[in-house]
């Protein structure tokens, strides 16, 4: 119980960086929007083709927006020490990374919902079909890459990090998430949402291993 | 003084057989490869269908194999290295890191080669091939990430912890790449014919062993470079705390304090 307040302190604190400093709002969404539009250039005029590729644009907008947004997540650590400060602190290693992964999957929910948006209105597809099964692949799809994102950003820290290394490491381990969240999204807006529960299910698994995994290896990367 | 001189001794005793062993492993993985070409090459027949390509099979799935045991071991080392924090355990999950990310990349070139006069195409999105692609791009930032930190007791818990989280998402990564194959269309690999002839079997076998002994024997190799490059370090750094610390501490402080510049900022 007392790990669970920990974490809501940790991403209270999260959550009131972001709404003073307004990175997402200010650098992330703008980033997301530069690549639905260049994904549109790219993919041509052609109403049917950014149809059909439509969810796939989406969920890349979406897992590139997020690499920004962990990087962010850590950076304000980095800064005067703050991360020796949290691994000090007389509270849980577990608890810090719930907690940073709760603000950062807050924040994805945020620019989702702007993404989606765009992507309905930019390439004409139909989000009212379907909504409830492509709000729990968001819901589930969030949470699995905030728990990848929130266990490697740490990486971020280091004195010697390279730009690469974490969408290298990130971007592949995420990719169930991809996969299941492109489908799910796929077959809601077809009006097939009934079919997308494996891809649901497999989404929750995916949140699971990875929350427990995170849960457990967190502290080792803290250490110093 | 003598006690010293018998444990130095026993140190090089152990360091002979350890040579030794690895030199048998070596001529025991060269004997197995030489034995899998030339049942590979000369003593099965070619495949019914595919015919003489078929025998990239022979080095298709032994290389495959290897991947897997290489991971496999890169996360049980892994594990062993955040309980204990011995070095060891590190060291060999990088060699066998190395070792897979090589034995990976070339089970995809291989069955590159393959799929091109068998399938008609030098990659499709099948189910294993996709999941060996992605577990190439996993291993490759494990490699990645132990370049990254500065001192070797944070590199090693860095790369453990991708070591262990690497390894248990390959299979829900091969679980999603299966669904989504085979919600569209029927995988688009036929299945190996049911029966091969007992001598491809065997060959098989056989090829599977040797390149297994051909890893074990590489990561011994690896292990040694990796112990040598830790002393090297080790004695290139020793001689400012050695003889040569007082030399340095005689020095005139502008002299010191130049140094201590870079090493602070």
């Amino acid at each position: 119980m007392t790990m669970l307040r920990q974490a809501a302190a940790i991403a209270g604190k999260d959550l009131r960086i972001e709404v003073r400093g307004r990175y997402a709002l200010g650098a992330v969404l703008p980033f997301a929007a530069t690549l639905l539009i260049a994904f549109g250039m790219s993919l041509g005029p052609g109403e049917t083709l950014l149809r059909e590729t439509a969810p796939g644009l989406l969920w890349l907008a979406v897992m590139f927006a997020s690499v920004l947004s962990f990087r962010r997540a850590y950076q304000a650590e980095g800064e005067d020490g703050a991360l020796e400060g949290l691994a000090l602190a007389p509270i849980d290693r577990a608890a810090v990374f719930l907690g940073k992964a709760a603000a950062v999957a807050v924040q994805l929910w945020a620019l989702e919902v702007a993404i989606v948006l765009l992507v309905s209105g930019l390439f004409g597809l139909p989000v009212g079909r379907g909504v409830g099964v492509m709000m729990a692949g968001f819901a589930l799809g969030t949470v699995g890459l905030a728990a990848v994102g929130s266990l490697f950003g740490v990486l971020e820290e280091s004195p010697r990090a390279r730009e690469a290394v974490f969408p290298l490491l990130v971007l592949p381990l995420a990719t169930p998430v991809l996969l299941a969240g492109v489908k799910a999204t796929a077959l809601a807006t077809a009006g097939r949402g009934g079919q997308a529960g494996g891809w649901l299910g497999l989404l929750g698994a995916f949140d699971a291993v990875f929350l427990a995994a995170g849960t457990l290896v967190f502290g080792y990367l803290l250490d110093d | 003084m003598g006690r010293t001189r018998v444990q130095a001794a026993e140190r090089v005793a152990g360091r002979v057989v350890a040579r030794r062993g690895e030199r048998v492993l070596g001529a025991l993985a060269a004997a197995g490869v030489a034995a899998t070409v030339v049942m590979a090459l000369w003593v099965t027949p070619p495949d019914a269908v595919q015919g003489d390509v078929f025998r990239l099979i022979y080095l298709h799935v032994p290389a495959a194999w290897l991947a897997y045991l290489a991971f496999a071991v890169v996360f049980v080392a892994s594990i062993a290295y955040l309980r204990t924090q011995r070095t060891r355990w590190d060291r060999l999950a990088a060699a066998s890191a190395e070792v897979g990310v090589l034995f990976t990349a070339l089970t995809l070139v291989i069955g590159s080669i393959w799929a091109k006069p068998v399938w008609g195409t030098w990659w499709t999105w099948d189910p294993r091939l996709t999941t060996t692609a992605i577990l190439l791009l996993i291993y490759l930032g494990y490699l990645a990430v132990r370049r990254l930190p500065d001192s070797p007791a944070r590199r090693g818990r860095w790369a453990a912890v991708v070591g262990v989280v690497g390894f248990v998402d390959v299979p829900i990564v091969h679980l999603s790449v299966t669904w989504w194959r085979s919600l569209h269309q029927a995988p688009a690999v036929a299945r190996f014919a049911p029966r091969m002839a007992p001598s491809m079997a065997w060959t098989l076998v056989l090829a599977v062993v040797a390149f297994t002994l051909l890893y074990a024997y590489i990561v011994t190799l690896r292990l040694r470079v990796g112990r040598l490059e830790e002393r090297a370090m080790a004695e290139a750094l020793s001689p400012r705390l050695g003889p040569g610390a007082g030399a340095s501490a005689s020095a005139s402080p502008e002299a010191q304090a130049a140094e201590e510049v870079p090493a602070g900022g």
